[in-house]
């Protein structure tokens, strides 16, 4: 079985769209809520996600047969909490200026239920290689939602993009002003749904 | 034999593969998922141990348990000191950013340079010891255990005030310069653990900190300096963030408690003139000493 089969190219792609952890597994939407106010802390939770549920599918991968099936769950937990901890003591000694911008995260990302999700579902079954691709491509499936949520967000929400302002002076001399709304949680909520409404009108199979 | 669920309406197939077509809800195939009974290419759990009996739990639990927990430990303590080099250098970036010198390449240095003394004063505004300052912990902090880093830029003397309050959601902290006449503003840093993105956090960002300098701090003998929403007495009065009042009323409380404790230091240090020219730290600290 190459590298690259099929099956193993399955599992990095299908998180991305037909299988998104946000749009269609329903998970993480905590995380989504709370990060996407500015596009910056999006992507840093994105690829942090990213890292985190290769790295734990890998290690329950790779210790799933001996798992004793009744604590499982808390097997799964351990190796998440000390993987992230790991990560963020190792940050905090060589990339200081990352690990600060990091430490309101490493809370969400340990409490992730993509994490838990597939671990569960997938790493526990599968082989360490395809568990990795899981990861990456769930990782990167959220982190797109993210990424696609904030930009929304920090627009209209606060006129600028990564901190550089998109919308000129003009339009704010002009009587326009930043949405509020769009920097509070539930607007977050109504883009999502936006986006699962939209993904769902073009995907007839995912209709129920 | 296998068993396959639907993801959509949770039928159950028993079978080497999955149906092409749920029976109940018409699903293809790529919705039916493995669950319970071993995959074709799983190996067998390896013999010699019954993964289900209650004493291979907890042995495996404590097994696990114990290499995590050495794991960390050992992590942590390789890395401490390096962490603390890292945390004492963030420390030094915030007071020198507190000051207006941002994006140094060498922080280090710039601080050396630019901190003359890292002193701790009292209640009543006397230097008690001219170092030490840096080392004081949060939780040390009393009114007569105040740390106050006396700086020099650009030839004139400066006052940094560290202060700790709390936000909405977690503790939030900062650095505030004062000019030498004990009043003025000079620069702020504020920084916080965790408020909220877009509305409280915007406290560390530029356009809430430029806000303060050239405010004053005491008019008619008490602390005047306050964040607020409607900006009435634009000398001492700082215009708040809209949408992020919890934060900035903490923001305003750990001014004000901080700044009380100060109080005396800046006050007999008001009354000094401003003269750039005879500039010996030492001599302007006994100075101030006297006019008590």
């Amino acid at each position: 079985m190459g590298l690259f089969s099929k099956k193993n190219v399955e599992a990095l792609q299908t998180p991305l769209l037909k299988e998104n952890p946000v749009t269609i597994q329903v998970l993480g939407i905590c995380s989504a809520l709370a990060v996407t106010s500015k596009l910056a802390p999006a992507i840093v939770m994105g690829l942090s996600v990213t890292i985190i549920v290769a790295m734990a599918n890998v290690i329950i991968s790779l210790i799933r047969n001996t798992i004793p099936m009744r604590i499982r769950i808390i097997i799964q937990l351990v190796v998440v909490a000390a993987l992230v901890t790991l990560v963020s003591e190792v940050l905090k000694a060589f990339a200081y200026d990352v690990s600060v911008q990091l430490s309101v995260y490493v809370g969400l990302i340990i409490t992730n239920c993509i994490l838990m999700g597939r671990l569960e579902a997938f790493a526990m079954q599968n082989k360490p290689w395809p568990s990795f691709l899981d990861g990456i491509g769930n990782g990167l499936g959220y982190a797109m939602i993210l990424v696609l949520v904030a930009i929304v967000r920090e627009i209209f929400g606060s006129g600028t993009l990564l901190d550089f302002p998109i919308i000129p002076q003009c339009v704010y001399d002009a009587g326009y002003i930043n949405n509020g709304l769009m920097l509070m949680a539930p607007m977050a909520f109504f883009l999502i749904a936006i986006i699962i409404w939209v993904q769902r009108a073009k995907d007839k199979s995912l209709q129920e | 034999m296998a068993k396959y669920v639907c993801k959509v309406c949770g039928y159950t197939h028993e079978g080497t593969e999955a149906p092409s077509i749920c029976p109940l809800c018409k699903a293809p195939a790529s919705q039916f998922e493995l669950v319970g009974g071993e995959s074709k290419n799983e190996k067998p759990a390896k013999k010699g141990f019954d993964t289900s009996s209650d004493s291979y739990a907890i042995i495996y639990a404590s097994i696990v348990v114990v290499i995590v927990a050495f794991l960390l430990a050992g992590v942590s303590s390789l890395l401490r000191p390096l962490q603390d080099d890292n945390i004492r250098l963030d420390k030094k970036k915030q007071i020198l950013s507190s000051l207006n010198l941002k994006g140094l390449s060498d922080a280090a240095a710039t601080y050396a340079d630019v901190v003359k003394q890292e002193a701790i004063i009292n209640a009543n505004g006397a230097i008690v010891a001219t170092e030490g300052g840096f080392d004081v912990a949060n939780d040390a902090i009393t009114p007569d255990n105040l740390p106050l880093y006396i700086c020099e830029v650009d030839g004139e003397k400066k006052y940094v005030i560290p202060m700790t309050g709390n936000g909405l959601w977690g503790g939030i902290w900062g650095y505030m310069a004062v000019n030498n006449d004990g009043n003025t503003i000079y620069g702020v840093y504020f920084s916080h653990a965790s408020e909220t993105p877009g509305l409280g956090a915007e406290i560390a960002g530029d356009k809430f900190q430029t806000r303060f300098p050239g405010k004053n701090i005491i008019k008619d003998g008490a602390v005047a300096l306050t964040v607020t929403k409607k900006v009435a007495d634009e000398t001492c009065e700082v215009n708040a963030i809209s949408g992020a009042t919890i934060t900035c009323n903490g923001v305003d409380a750990m001014l004000k408690n901080t700044l009380e404790g100060y109080k005396a230091f800046l006050m007999s240090a008001q009354p000094a003139p401003v003269n750039v020219e005879q500039e010996p730290a030492p001599a302007e600290e006994a100075q101030v000493t006297e006019e008590e």
